[in-house]
């Protein structure tokens, strides 16, 4: 066990956190899955608007690998295939009878082969939750990865309650562990925070190694994580979300797929923020009603203000996210000279504004640009908001410059969008690293 | 604010596409943003940004001028009285000062300004504010007495050749200012070195007390004569180290006082607009030079070898050069490693070319534009080292 202190990183602190408080709010009405949630994958459709499903049925599958199934989280009966820009499939609605009828798939016992536990993961749609680096998608089963990363932590802001989300989890979370532990040759690596209050889930699990970071956002991430413990070379690495761990573990004790899900609703723009348990999929709409909008224009985000995707009212949450954070949008008079104000309110990384002087311990945000677009002219600040060896300026022109050999030497293959963020949240000329590093790696996939 | 605001909103149509006017729509961007701040909002993540642009980034650098900028203007005025053998009130002294700047001020901004303009129509780019910077350090580092027409060719050949000819802000290798004030250099020497071009006076009309010399401080070090030491050449042409500090001395209007150019070296690093790195390792090179030129000072070797290390600091564009000059973000090297580099190499040669170039006492601007050039190849280098740092780790 090693403790890393990462000083590098920046804490946006935006107000408006969860509060501890758990609805429990069962399975809604509707529930939708959404293929643009599994980045550099295109689905292949397995019902059609009318057919019955059961909980664990396949909706889709992947398009380059038909093992791969994403299942209906609810029984029912699909009642919508929405298809978005070029007639991407963008929600695939289930309509829930409350009937609770389940496939039953197989449960997990010690004799379990690799091959076994692939095979029912994907099968049951319990697959997807495993991810891999580099690039961020949804790991090949065929691959064998180098190691399992699991952050414990998450630093982003207004993220969701570590503890708080995997209470009464230790046993599943431990099964789980166990069963992806078979998947590699090499170790379960578990991050979690220093100092923090212990996480029982954590604290007693075996069959993995512990780390533990200190350090502002982005050192829950577990690009940065990685990146410190045992950095990618040309090597593949797996990760999973904890709480989906655990829900691998449940999948595997139940032999029911797992759909539960817990999700928080935080941030300044809304008047009640709290946690609600739920089925994966939920509407946005059954979590935030209109009533509880502090403000008359916000905006939603399913995931972190980071890195999170805007979501409509009518929306779904995503695959991965346990979040949704309400921002008002930025508002649309325009501020005389408003580029040389004081800033007792604009919150920034930089100390050119009051706001790092006066006393203000969580900021109301907004969704302004705060500027516009400019050629890269800062230099420096941005290595000190990500917690690796990375230079991500000359990262970036490298990709720019499409030279695939210089981006790789510079460590594309060790970041994603998220460990990039803060770059372009500081970024006076508005650049978004994001981005311009998904660009790259795009182009290193599409070239092999 | 709400008429002004719908007066420029009125005339939008006219810049916007297919308006009449559609090709000058980056001085309508520019009015406009400058005026009023934008309500553009993010569309996809990062949904926030932080308050920060380039706007407020370099109008901190015009704010951490000013302290220069104003006590330039009151020294410009002193010396003018001191020569003429008056005594003038501060507010006398300013306002003389300020007169007789001002112009320079305006002819940088306005000649720049219009270059800057020009290549945004062309290029169909917005106005980069970089150039508020530019507009104000061109004027800074001339001489009080420099000619406007001098001076709007000067800034006109850093914009155009020191800037725009590699693309425009962010993408020059030289710092413009600089570059302007290199090409008159070279161009015009008699109007920007020499011991007669410091002090505002008006040969006609005023009449310079006796044994009145108008060099800089630099100048009396590098003219030492026979055994004196430098240092004793300076204090005899009447610049004590506390007039140097403060900036009581002839030389560029705006580069004498040291404590103005530490007033704003603290504004920028706390910012963190500035590099402190940058500054410091200036420094550190400096003082490494001028002890080493210290311990070959020996007989029949040039005074200024013998001149204190410290008083480099002190003396010509040393510390406007470190503050304001070798932290351009832009022209500087990029990365930390790189930066210490240059940095110790822009106080190594300026102190050098100081103590070896008998032709040329000041020595900063140079150093700096020299390090501008190898800037991108010392970043290469820290670059490189991160590739094989990755590429041999296990």
């Amino acid at each position: 066990m090693a403790e890393f202190k990462l000083k590098k990183g920046f804490d946006i602190k935006v107000a408006g956190k969860a509060d501890l408080e758990l609805t429990d709010l069962g399975a809604p009405k509707k529930v939708a899955l959404q293929p643009t949630d599994f980045r550099g994958y295109k689905p292949k459709l397995e019902v059609e608007v009318g057919s019955q499903v059961k909980k664990g049925s396949p909706l889709f599958h992947l398009k380059s690998n038909e093992a791969i199934k994403f299942v209906s989280p609810v029984s029912g009966k699909v009642v919508e295939i929405n298809r978005g820009e070029r007639r991407a499939i963008v929600e695939v609605v289930v309509e829930n009878d409350s009937k609770d009828e389940a496939l039953k798939f197989d449960t997990f016992s010690d004799s379990t082969t690799k091959e076994q536990i692939i095979d029912t993961m994907s099968k049951g749609g319990m697959w997807p939750l495993v991810r891999q680096r580099p690039f961020s998608k949804i790991a090949n089963p065929a691959d064998t990865p180098r190691d399992i990363f699991i952050s414990g932590m998450d630093t982003a802001p207004l993220a969701a309650d570590m503890k708080f989300i995997m209470q009464g989890l230790e046993k599943d979370f431990q099964l789980g562990v166990n069963i992806i532990s078979k998947l590699t040759e090499g170790k379960i690596y578990l991050s979690t925070e220093s100092g923090a209050e212990g996480i029982p889930a954590f604290q007693n699990v075996i069959n993995v190694e512990k780390n533990t970071f200190s350090g502002p956002h982005p050192a829950g991430n577990v690009g940065v994580q990685i990146h410190h413990i045992k950095p990618v070379k040309r090597d593949i690495v797996w990760y999973v979300q904890p709480y989906a761990v655990a829900m691998i573990g449940q999948f595997f004790r139940t032999g029911e797929y797992a759909s539960e899900r817990i999700v928080a609703i935080a941030g300044h723009a809304l008047k009640k923020k709290q946690y609600f348990k739920t089925i994966l999929g939920v509407p946005v709409a059954s979590l935030i009603t209109e009533a509880n909008l502090a403000h008359p224009d916000c905006r939603l985000i399913s995931g972190n203000v980071l890195t999170g995707r805007k979501v409509l009212h009518k929306g779904y949450v995503g695959y991965y996210d346990n979040l949704i954070s309400v921002i008002p949008e930025g508002p649309k008079e325009r501020r005389l000279i408003g580029w040389y104000r004081p800033g007792f309110n604009l919150r920034s990384h930089s100390k050119s504004f009051l706001s790092t002087w006066v006393n203000r311990d969580e900021n109301e945000v907004d969704t302004l640009l705060n500027g516009g677009d400019r050629t890269f002219v800062m230099s420096g600040d941005y290595e000190n908001v990500l917690p690796m060896d990375v230079y991500p300026v000359y990262l970036a022109k490298s990709i720019m410059a499409e030279d695939i050999e210089e981006m790789e030497g510079l460590g594309i293959l060790e970041v994603d969008e998220e460990d990039l963020a803060l770059c372009s949240y500081i970024c006076p000329s508005k650049n978004d690293f994001g981005k311009i590093v998904r660009q790259g790696l795009d182009l290193i996939e599409k070239e092999g | 604010m709400k008429f002004l605001h719908d007066l420029i909103e009125k005339q939008k149509p006219l810049f916007d596409k297919g308006g009449k006017l559609e090709k000058y729509f980056p001085i309508f961007e520019m009015t406009e943003t400058i005026l009023f701040w934008t309500n553009a909002r993010t569309k996809s993540g990062p949904h926030i940004r932080g308050g920060l642009d380039t706007k407020r980034y370099m109008m901190m650098v015009v704010v951490a001028l000013l302290p220069m900028t104003l006590f330039g203007m009151y020294n410009t005025g002193l010396q003018h009285f001191q020569a003429v053998g008056e005594v003038a009130s501060f507010m006398d002294a300013f306002m003389f000062g300020f007169w007789q700047v001002l112009p320079l001020i305006i002819v940088s901004y306005a000649v720049g300004g219009f270059w800057e303009v020009l290549f945004a129509i062309i290029r169909k780019h917005e106005v980069n504010e970089g150039f508020l910077v530019t507009g104000l350090l061109f004027p800074l580092i001339l001489p009080a007495t420099m000619p406007l027409w001098q001076a709007a060719i000067g800034i006109s050949f850093g914009v155009v050749i020191g800037k725009e000819v590699f693309g425009g802000t962010g993408m020059n290798i030289l710092n413009p200012a600089l570059t302007g004030r290199a090409f008159l250099f070279f161009a015009y020497p008699g109007k920007i070195s020499g011991d007669k071009v410091w002090i505002a006076i008006d040969s006609a009309k005023d009449k310079v007390i006796d044994g009145f010399s108008g060099a800089t401080p630099l100048l009396a070090a590098t003219s030492a004569e026979g055994n004196q030491s430098a240092a004793t050449a300076v204090s005899e042409a009447g610049f004590s180290v506390m007039d140097m500090f403060y900036g009581f001395v002839p030389g560029s209007w705006g580069e004498t006082s040291v404590l103005a150019a530490l007033i704003g070296a603290a504004i920028l690093i706390v910012t963190g607009v500035g590099s402190w790195r940058i500054m410091l390792s200036v420094v550190l090179g400096g003082m490494a030079m001028g002890t080493l030129m210290n311990m070959l000072a020996g007989e029949g070797s040039s005074p200024i070898l013998s001149l204190p290390a410290y008083m480099h600091l002190l003396m010509g564009g040393f510390a406007l050069g470190t503050v304001f000059m070798a932290t351009d973000p832009v022209s500087a090297a990029q990365t930390s490693t790189g930066k210490w580099i240059y940095g110790f190499l822009i106080g190594l040669l300026a102190v050098l070319i100081r103590a070896v170039n008998p032709a040329y006492p000041e020595g900063m601007m140079l150093a700096i534009l020299f390090m501008n050039v190898f800037a991108p190849l010392i970043d290469y280098f820290v670059v490189q080292a991160n590739i094989k740092r990755r590429l041999s780790r296990a």
